[in-house]
C-alpha cells in the first residue's frame, strides 16, 4: 500500500537537518543563505530580515540565483517548517546541496519568539495594477518598484533627451522628479521633445512637463527649477537627490555637473546627441571614472558644436534618452550591470552601437582626491567658453 | 590597413565619410597617414608641436590607448581605432 502524504512528510522531515529559529538569527550574516520557499503574497506580508526569496515551485530554477555554491550553507524556511523541510529535501537529494537545513517551525516560531521581521512597502490596489508589469519580472519586483516610487531624480533639461527620460521615468514610478529648464517651449522643440505639445508652445517647459507627467502618473512628484544650473545655484539644487541625468548641451555645465556630483558622490547618467550620433555613459564617483577622466579637457570652440544650434534627427535624442531612462532604473532599483567605465556610441545611419572601456584616471584633477578636498572655488573651472564661442563666431 | 572611425565632428575633413582605412605598424603611423591623406583632420588631431590633441580620445578597439602605449600602440590590420573628441549635444540649456 502506497503510504500517505503525512508518512511520506514525516519520513522526509526525518532525513532533513533542523534548526531552531535561534540558532538562525545568532548566525545570520555569518555566509548563511537563508531562503524564503514560500508565495510572493506571504513573503509580501513579512519576511525575515536578510532572507532571499525562492518560492518553492521555482527552487530547482532559481536556488543558484540565491545559493551558487553547492557547499553554502543554505536554511531554508516557510511559514510552518513542512514546505522548507520538502525544499530542504529536495535541494540536498536532487541537487547535491550538501549543507541544507530547514528552519523548525517557519516564521510563526520565529515571530512568537518575538524576532524581527521585515514588512515591504505596501503598494495600494491601484499601484499593483500600474505597475504589474514591473511586479512580474524578478529582477524589479516588489522590492524595485518600492525603491522606484522612493526616488528621487534630477533630469537636467527638459529638452531632446529629457523629454523621453522624464516620460519614462513618470511612467515607471519614480517618486519625485526634479526638472531644471529655464527655456519656453518653441515650435522647433517639437519635431523632438515629445513631452511638450502644439497647444503649449510658449510656455514654461517645467510646467508643460508637469502638466505631460500628472497626466501620466499622478504618483510622482514634480519639482521645478526654472533656472539654468550654474556654480551659483548647483549645490542648492543637486543635494538629496538620488541620480542626476544629464543631457545638457554645453561643456561648462558638463564640467560643473562632474565635479558638484563627485563631490557629493552622485551618480550622472550623460549622454550627447550629434546629427545622427548619440554617446552615452554612467559616471558613478569613486566606482568609476569621471566625466574628466573621459574628457580631461574640452575641445576647442570649432571641434565643440555645442557654441550654437546643430542638426539632430528627432529620434536620436529618443534613443538615447530612453537609454539613460534605462540606466537610470537599473541604478535605482541594483538591476543588471549598469553602464559605468563603459562608454556606447550609436551611430544611428549605419545602426551600430559601438562600445569602448573608460578608466579612472589616477591622475584625475577632480576624483583622484578625496570628495571633502574639491572645493566651491574649483568646481567647473573652465575656459571662458561663452567668449570662445562668441570668437569662433 | 586599419580602420578609423571618424567622430561627426570630423566627417566634414574626410569627405563625410563615418569610417577609413589607414596604413601604419602603430597608432601615430596609423593617424599620420589619415593626416596625410586628409589633410584639414591634421589641426585637429595634432598640436602643433605634433602631439596628439589631449581633447581627442583615440581607442584601439575598445581600449583607450593612454592605456596601452600611447601614439605607440602597435596596430594591425584587422584593428579598428576610434577617435573620440567630447560631444556635449542634448537638451536645451538647462
Amino acid at each position: 500500500m502506497s503510504p500517505t502524504g503525512a508518512e511520506v512528510i514525516r519520513k522526509i522531515r526525518s532525513e532533513v537537518e533542523e534548526v531552531d529559529p535561534s540558532e538562525v538569527r545568532d548566525h545570520l550574516g555569518n555566509g548563511v543563505v537563508l531562503v524564503d520557499v514560500r508565495e510572493s503574497e506571504e513573503w509580501d506580508a513579512g519576511h525575515i530580515p536578510g532572507a532571499k526569496h525562492v518560492p518553492r515551485g521555482y527552487l530547482e530554477s532559481r536556488i543558484e540565483g540565491a545559493a551558487p555554491g553547492r557547499g553554502d550553507r543554505v536554511v531554508l524556511y516557510c511559514a510552518s517548517g513542512q514546505r522548507s523541510a520538502l525544499a530542504a529535501h529536495t535541494l540536498a537529494e536532487q541537487l547535491g546541496y550538501e549543507n541544507v537545513a530547514s528552519m523548525t517551525g517557519g516564521i510563526t516560531l520565529w515571530k512568537d519568539r518575538g524576532y524581527q521581521v521585515e514588512t515591504p512597502r505596501s503598494l495600494t490596489k491601484e499601484q499593483r495594477e500600474r505597475y504589474s508589469r514591473h511586479l512580474l519580472v524578478p529582477e524589479i519586483g516588489l522590492e524595485g518598484q518600492t525603491k522606484l516610487l522612493e526616488a528621487k531624480v534630477l533630469l537636467l533639461g527638459a529638452g531632446g533627451l529629457g523629454s523621453p527620460t522624464a516620460l519614462y521615468l513618470a511612467a515607471a514610478g519614480v517618486g519625485t522628479l526634479g526638472i531644471v529648464d529655464d527655456d519656453e517651449v518653441d515650435l522647433s522643440n517639437l519635431q523632438r521633445q515629445v513631452i511638450h505639445t502644439t497647444d503649449r508652445i510658449g510656455t514654461p517647459k517645467v510646467d508643460s512637463a508637469e502638466e505631460a507627467i500628472e497626466a501620466i502618473n499622478p504618483d510622482v512628484e514634480v519639482v521645478k527649477y526654472r533656472t539654468r544650473l550654474d556654480a551659483s545655484n548647483i549645490m542648492d539644487i543637486i543635494p538629496g537627490y538620488d541620480v542626476i541625468v544629464d543631457g545638457v548641451d554645453n561643456f561648462p555645465t558638463r564640467y560643473l555637473l562632474n565635479d558638484a556630483t563627485v563631490r557629493l558622490q552622485l551618480p550622472v547618467v550623460s549622454a550627447s546627441i550629434l546629427g545622427f550620433d548619440g554617446q552615452l555613459s554612467v559616471f558613478k564617483p569613486y566606482d568609476g571614472p569621471c566625466y574628466r577622466c573621459l574628457y580631461p579637457v574640452p575641445p576647442p570652440a570649432e571641434l565643440a558644436p555645442s557654441c550654437g544650434a546643430n542638426g539632430v534627427l528627432g529620434v536620436l535624442p529618443g534613443t538615447m534618452g530612453l537609454l539613460q531612462a534605462t540606466e537610470v532604473i537599473k541604478l535605482i532599483t541594483g538591476a543588471g550591470e549598469p553602464l559605468i567605465g563603459r562608454l556606447l556610441l550609436y551611430e544611428a545611419l549605419g545602426a551600430t552601437f559601438t562600445e569602448l572601456k573608460v578608466r579612472r584616471d589616477p591622475e584625475c584633477e577632480i576624483c583622484s582626491r578625496p570628495p571633502e578636498d574639491i572645493s566651491d572655488e574649483e568646481l567647473g573651472v573652465f575656459p571662458d567658453y561663452e567668449a570662445f564661442c562668441a570668437a569662433a563666431g | 590597413m586599419a580602420t578609423v572611425k571618424i567622430p561627426p565632428v570630423l566627417r566634414p575633413s574626410v569627405g563625410g565619410e563615418k569610417e577609413v582605412q589607414a596604413t601604419g605598424a602603430d597608432v601615430a603611423a596609423v593617424l599620420s597617414s589619415l593626416a596625410e591623406d586628409h589633410p584639414d583632420t591634421r589641426s585637429q588631431l595634432f598640436s602643433g608641436e605634433g602631439e596628439l590633441n589631449r581633447y581627442v580620445n583615440v581607442y584601439l578597439n575598445d581600449e583607450d590607448v593612454r592605456v596601452l602605449d600611447g601614439l605607440e600602440t602597435s596596430v594591425s590590420e584587422t584593428d579598428t581605432l576610434v577617435i573620440l573628441p567630447a560631444m556635449a549635444g542634448g537638451s536645451a540649456p538647462a
